[in-house]
This record gives C-alpha cells, sequence and structure tokens, in this order.
C-alpha cells in the first residue's frame, strides 16, 4: 500500500511538543544557562564557561553526597527486591486472601512521600514515637537526630516499608503468569523448591523484575521528600543524599552556577546508570536466545 | 514397572459435588496391566488429562483408592510414584540448553555424570536433536520444544508409567510418525505401562494393544482395536470409532426383528422387549447398496475416497452412510440398502444390550 504524505500531521503532535517544550526543555535550558555563568548579585551575568563543572568535579561534597547516594540506592535495592521477591511466593494464588493482600500491600504506595517522612519521623521520637521509645525503654540506644547508623536505619527501613510492595506486586504478577503445566512437569522431574524457583519461577519473572528495579533505582536516587523530612540531611551531612545536597546548594546558598552544573551532572548520571542496565539487561536476555 | 489398579475412583473440581453431572472423572474401576500399552481415546473435556494426573499423583482424587501392584499410593506425592509424564502443552526449562533440560529428571535422582551423558545422547538421537544439544531451549520451535518435553519423560528407564497426554499435538505429521514408531520400540524395548492420550483414532489404533474410550467423565468401553469396531459398547464410541463413524438409527426391537417405520431389519439375535431410548447401529462397512436387496433408500451422494466409496443416504428420515468397495458400479436404480445381520447392535438409551441366541 503506497503511504500518503501529509505534513500536515505535524500540527497534531504540536500540543504534546508545547507541553514538554514548557515543563522540561525550557526549565532544563535555563538549567543550562545558569550552569555557564556567574553572577555577582544585581540580576547581572557573565560568562564563566565550564568553571563550575570543574569546581563541583574537583569538590568533595558533590563526590560525598554521590558516594551517600549510591549507597542508599544500592542497599535498597538489596534489601526490596529479594524481600519483595519472597513476598510474592509466599502470597496466596487466588481466593478472597489474595485480594486482602493485594489491598492491603498496595496501602503504602499510595501514601503521599512527606507524609511517609511524617509517620516515621514521629514513629522513631524517642519521646513520642512508639518505635523510639520502645527501643529506648528496652534499653537499646536509639536517636536517629544524633547517631549516624540510626539515621540510614531510619531512612532505609522507611524506604523499604513504602516500596517493598511495589516489586512484590510486580514479581507476583510475573509469577501468575506461569501455567500450571510447569509446576507439574517440574513435579514430575522431581525438582527441588530451589530448583523450580531458579529454573522456572525467576527467568519468567525477569522482565518484571528489570523494570521493577529500575524504578526503584531510578526513584530512589531521585529521592528527597522523605529523608529531609525526617533528618534533614543529618546527623552533620550524614544523611544528606544527593537531592537534598542540591537544593541547599541552590536554595539555602543560592549558588546558582555551581547548583546548575551539579542538576546536569546528576540527570547524566541516571541517565548513564539506567542505560548501563537496560543494555546490560537486555544483552543478557538475547544471548540466552 | 507396575500395575496400575484404581479403584472406585471418582473426582470433582468443586468442593461439595451434588449431582453426578459434577464429576470431571465418573466413578471407574480399572486395572492398567503391567507393561501394556493403552491410548486413551474420547473427545475434549471427557476427563482424560484429569485421569492421567490423578494417576501420576499431580491431582488428589475426591473419591477411591489407587494401587500400584497393589500398594495404596492414594496420598503419595509424585516424586514417591516415579511416574514420568508428558504434558499436552511443550514444558521446557528456557534457560537451560537442550541437554540439561533432557538431563534434568536425571540429576534431580542424583545419577552420575557418565550415565546421564549416555541416555541424554540416547534421547537426543531418538528425537532427532543431537545437532541442537548446546542450545538454548528458549527460542526454539514449538515442535523442538515438544520434542524436548517428550525427550524428559523418556529419559528415565525405571519409571512405573509413562503417561503421554497429546505429546504429539503440534508435531509435523512426518515427523509424528516418526515419533510414533519411537515410541512402540521403547515400549517394545522396556516393557513399561504406557497410556497414551489421543484425541486421534488412527493415532490409538496404531499405537495400543488396548484402546480406553472415554466419553463425559466416564470410561465407556476398554477393548482391542477390533472389539471397538465389531461391538461398540457404547454409541459414543460407534460414532467416534470408523471412519464414517456407525450409523445409529431408532428402532424397536420385537424379538430378533427391529422395526424401523414399519418395515423390518433382521437381527442375529432375539431380544426380550426394551425401554428408554431404543437403537440400532450399525458400520457402513456392514451396510449394501442394490437394486433388489432390503429396505428403500434414497442416494443423496457419492463420494470416491479413494480406498473405497462413501454412499451418503436418507434412510427413513435418517442420514446413513455405505461404504462401497472402490471397483462397485454404483448406479440411480440402486435404491435399497441391507445390512449384515450379524453385525447389527441394538443400543438401549445408548449402551449396547446382549441378545440371546435367536
Ligand atoms: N483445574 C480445573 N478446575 C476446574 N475444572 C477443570 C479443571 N481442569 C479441568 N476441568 C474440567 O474437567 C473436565 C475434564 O477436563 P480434562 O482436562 O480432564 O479433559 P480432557 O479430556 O483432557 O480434554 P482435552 O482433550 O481438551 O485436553 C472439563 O470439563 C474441564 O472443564
Ligand atoms: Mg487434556
Amino acid at each position: 500500500m503506497e503511504k500518503t504524505v501529509n505534513q500536515k500531521a505535524w500540527f497534531l503532535v504540536l500540543p504534546v511538543l508545547l507541553l514538554v517544550a514548557f515543563s522540561a526543555v525550557i526549565p532544563l535550558m535555563t538549567v543550562v544557562n545558569y550552569s555557564v555563568q556567574d553572577t555577582f548579585g544585581n540580576n547581572q551575568f557573565f560568562w564563566a564557561g565550564l568553571d563550575w563543572f570543574r569546581e563541583m568535579l574537583s569538590s568533595d561534597r558533590m563526590w560525598n553526597a554521590l558516594g551517600r547516594q549510591l549507597a542508599f540506592s544500592g542497599i535498597i535495592l538489596a534489601i526490596e527486591v529479594p524481600l519483595g521477591i519472597f513476598v510474592a511466593l509466599n502470597m496466596p494464588k487466588s481466593g478472597f486472601w489474595a485480594s486482602l493482600c493485594l489491598v492491603l500491600m498496595s496501602l503504602p504506595l499510595l501514601i503521599p512521600w512527606n507524609v511517609v517522612g511524617t509517620i516515621w519521623q514521629i514513629f522513631g521520637r524517642v519521646d513520642i514515637g512508639l518505635l523510639g521509645y520502645t527501643l529506648h525503654a528496652m534499653g537499646i540506644s536509639y536517636n536517629y537526630t544524633q547517631d549516624t547508623l540510626a539515621a540510614w536505619i531510619t531512612i532505609v527501613t522507611m524506604d523499604v516499608w513504602h516500596w517493598t510492595s511495589l516489586v512484590a506486586l510486580l514479581a507476583y504478577a510475573g509469577l501468575k503468569s506461569i501455567p500450571d503445566a510447569y509446576y507439574q512437569a517440574a513435579k514430575i522431574d522431581q525438582a527441588s523448591r530451589w530448583k523450580v524457583f531458579r529454573f522456572i519461577e525467576l527467568p519468567k519473572m525477569m522482565g518484571v523484575l528489570m523494570i521493577a528495579i529500575l524504578l526503584r533505582f531510578m526513584d530512589s536516587f531521585m529521592i528527597y521528600t522523605e529523608p529531609f523530612v525526617v533528618t534533614g540531611g543529618g546527623p552533620g551531612n550524614a544523611t544528606t543524599l544527593l537531592s537534598i545536597d542540591l537544593v541547599k546548594m541552590a536554595l539555602g546558598q543560592f549558588d546558582l552556577g555551581p547548583a546548575a552544573a551539579f542538576s546536569i551532572m546528576y540527570f547524566l548520571v541516571i541517565l548513564l546508570i539506567s542505560w548501563v542496565f537496560y543494555t546490560v539487561m537486555t544483552n543478557l536476555d538475547r544471548k540466552g536466545a | 514397572m507396575a500395575k496400575i489398579t484404581l479403584d472406585n475412583l471418582a473426582h470433582s473440581y468443586l468442593p461439595n459435588p451434588a449431582s453426578e453431572d459434577d464429576y470431571a472423572l465418573k466413578e471407574l474401576n480399572h486395572d492398567w496391566d503391567d507393561g501394556a500399552a493403552y491410548a486413551l481415546l474420547g473427545s475434549s473435556g471427557c476427563g482424560k488429562s484429569t485421569l492421567l494426573n490423578i494417576i501420576s499423583g499431580l491431582l488428589q482424587p475426591s473419591q477411591g483408592r489407587i494401587l500400584f501392584d497393589g500398594r495404596d499410593v492414594t496420598h503419595a506425592p509424585t516424586a514417591a510414584r516415579n511416574i514420568a509424564q508428558v504434558f499436552q502443552f511443550p514444558v521446557v526449562y528456557d534457560t537451560m540448553t537442550v541437554r540439561d533440560n533432557l538431563a534434568f529428571p536425571l540429576r534431580n535422582r542424583g545419577r552420575d555424570e557418565a550415565y546421564i551423558a549416555e541416555r541424554v545422547q540416547e534421547i537426543a538421537r531418538m528425537i532427532g536433536m543431537e545437532e541442537m544439544l548446546n542450545k538454548k531451549a528458549r527460542g526454539l520451535t514449538a515442535d523442538a520444544k515438544q520434542k524436548i518435553s517428550l525427550g524428559r519423560g523418556m529419559v528415565r528407564k525405571d519409571v512405573n508409567a509413562l503417561l503421554f497426554d497429546e505429546p504429539l499435538t503440534v508435531i509435523d505429521p512426518h515427523m509424528k510418525w516418526e515419533l510414533r514408531t519411537q515410541l512402540k520400540k521403547l515400549h517394545h524395548d522396556f516393557g513399561h505401562t504406557m497410556i497414551y492420550v489421543t484425541h486421534d483414532q488412527t493415532e490409538a489404533l496404531t499405537f495400543a494393544d488396548k484402546v480406553v474410550v472415554m466419553y463425559d467423565g466416564r470410561v465407556v468401553q476398554i477393548g482391542t482395536p477390533e472389539e471397538l469396531f465389531e461391538r461398540p459398547e457404547h454409541t459414543f464410541v460407534g460414532y467416534f470409532i470408523g471412519s464414517p463413524g456407525m450409523n445409529v438409527i431408532p428402532a424397536r426391537i420385537d424379538g430378533n426383528k427391529a422395526y424401523v417405520n414399519g418395515s423390518y431389519v433382521e437381527l442375529s439375535q432375539s431380544y426380550r422387549p426394551l425401554s428408554g431410548k431404543v437403537e440400532i447401529g450399525v458400520r457402513p462397512e456392514y451396510a449394501r447398496l442394490s437394486q433388489t436387496d432390503g429396505l428403500p433408500v434414497k442416494v443423496r451422494r457419492v463420494e470416491d475416497v479413494g480406498r473405497h466409496k462413501i454412499i451418503r443416504a436418507e434412510f427413513f428420515g435418517n442420514d446413513i452412510n455405505i461404504i462401497a468397495d472402490e471397483g462397485e458400479q454404483i448406479s440411480a436404480d440402486m435404491n435399497r440398502v441391507s445390512f449384515d445381520a450379524g453385525h447389527v447392535n441394538v443400543y438401549a438409551n445408548d449402551w449396547r444390550v446382549q441378545g440371546e441366541a435367536a
């Protein structure tokens, strides 16, 4: 069939293009603009080239924040993915209890970030929080405002509480799509529980798990509200993750130039890691075929 | 290898079955002889897979017992029964190579690697996949996957029974023939008890010593292919076996005569008065068209199918088929049909009635 050429079709894309321009491209360009200029106030800017980038790359501050950020994302992925799979494997397959589980597990996903932060901030307080008070009463020293370890445990636990359901729900969907015949064949072949997981369940879940990992990585790498509400980045800088640091720099100190350079590199790092991850996973997939 | 006894067995998928209709498998008593090859034949949804799954322990029957050589295994898990089963839809372990797929059941039972390697090679030759042993199973064609499934079923030598649930449905006709020959050879060499489920009567009749015909959750007849042909115990067997199937004509029986619309057909035996739905059944092979003998018939169409001719006709308002030899001339004035009295069966409510010597 001959395709008709009609350039007017471009007009149909125009609204979306405009919307994306206003919501993403233009703000991004202003950031690019700030990142290459300097100012002494009075709204007077002058060209600074790549100085800000150079400065940021040689400052410990950004590298430390990046290190903490990678540690945070790494830890929550290492907990949420196996835990989510474990929960999915143990959920009822059908009936009333399956529906109930699904509803209960979706609940944390529906709570707004700042509310989650507030819940945990109060929950962990030594004076009035159930968790903090109980631990304290048991003689365990726990104070997330002063102790680095306690602060980390609190924000990691909070993230696990908030997002493990997402991984579990995705893994559950993957598990449900496995036909019964596979389990039956495994029984006939006398496969152990571990082998059923390794050779049937895991391969069939791989697709959704990849999506879960990507989502959780990107989301945790950009996390701001929850840890900010709980610890405010402290004690000291112990829980100052990348976005918290960025906001401090841009809005707290009003260092627009360095902050802009920082944002751009931040953006590129996320893009890069996601791309590497995706490529590696799809290649692994293809090599199997 | 074992004799498998089904004792009062029945199964319903419903938690509280009320009537007989709720049972996917109706009460059944049967011995599967050690070392025999059975074909399980029946239309879709009649309970064939259900029966196999109960024998292999994938399903717990709602009633009755299963015995292997007299030992009660009703509640024994699949692993303890040592049965090989090949499923209707191909199941392969995607991330493994073809070789690992075939070796899987042996490895899980802790056989040594040398034995496994030898056995895998043998099976690969049987299913014609020696070249592909190192390929990943994912991405193979459906029929290759089905062959792997089949191979995994055959790889263990010491099984109590081999159950095949329509294992050749997605395989092309030539390969089908080849694999069926291999299965027969396997049976001949090792003498496993084999149950082979199929929709396809030719497959059933060529493969098996005995054919088990199921209909609506019930085993309606077990017999040699000949018995099924000559004396179908149920009208369904008459329809299902043979091509075309048996002619079934409503009739009234009086002694050794079957009355159809006032005219009568001679029977070789004499019957007591019958109640309910009464019919006579006669195979097209035992009906003959002629100018002079028998009852009037209206010929509609003659089909030449090569080996013989099939005559489609109307007999007192019933559709019947008649088979004539290839060489036979069918002329327009042949408008009478006669039946071979020794091969006319009588059915009451679909079940065959045994007569007495006339
Ligand atoms: N898991 C199940 N739950 C409820 N009903 C089922 C289940 N499996 C089968 N049935 C029902 O039991 C009956 C027998 O099914 P079965 O699968 O044994 O038939 P089959 O003879 O193998 O058919 P086919 O030739 O289509 O494979 C059917 O009516 C089917 O709908
Ligand atoms: Mg079936």
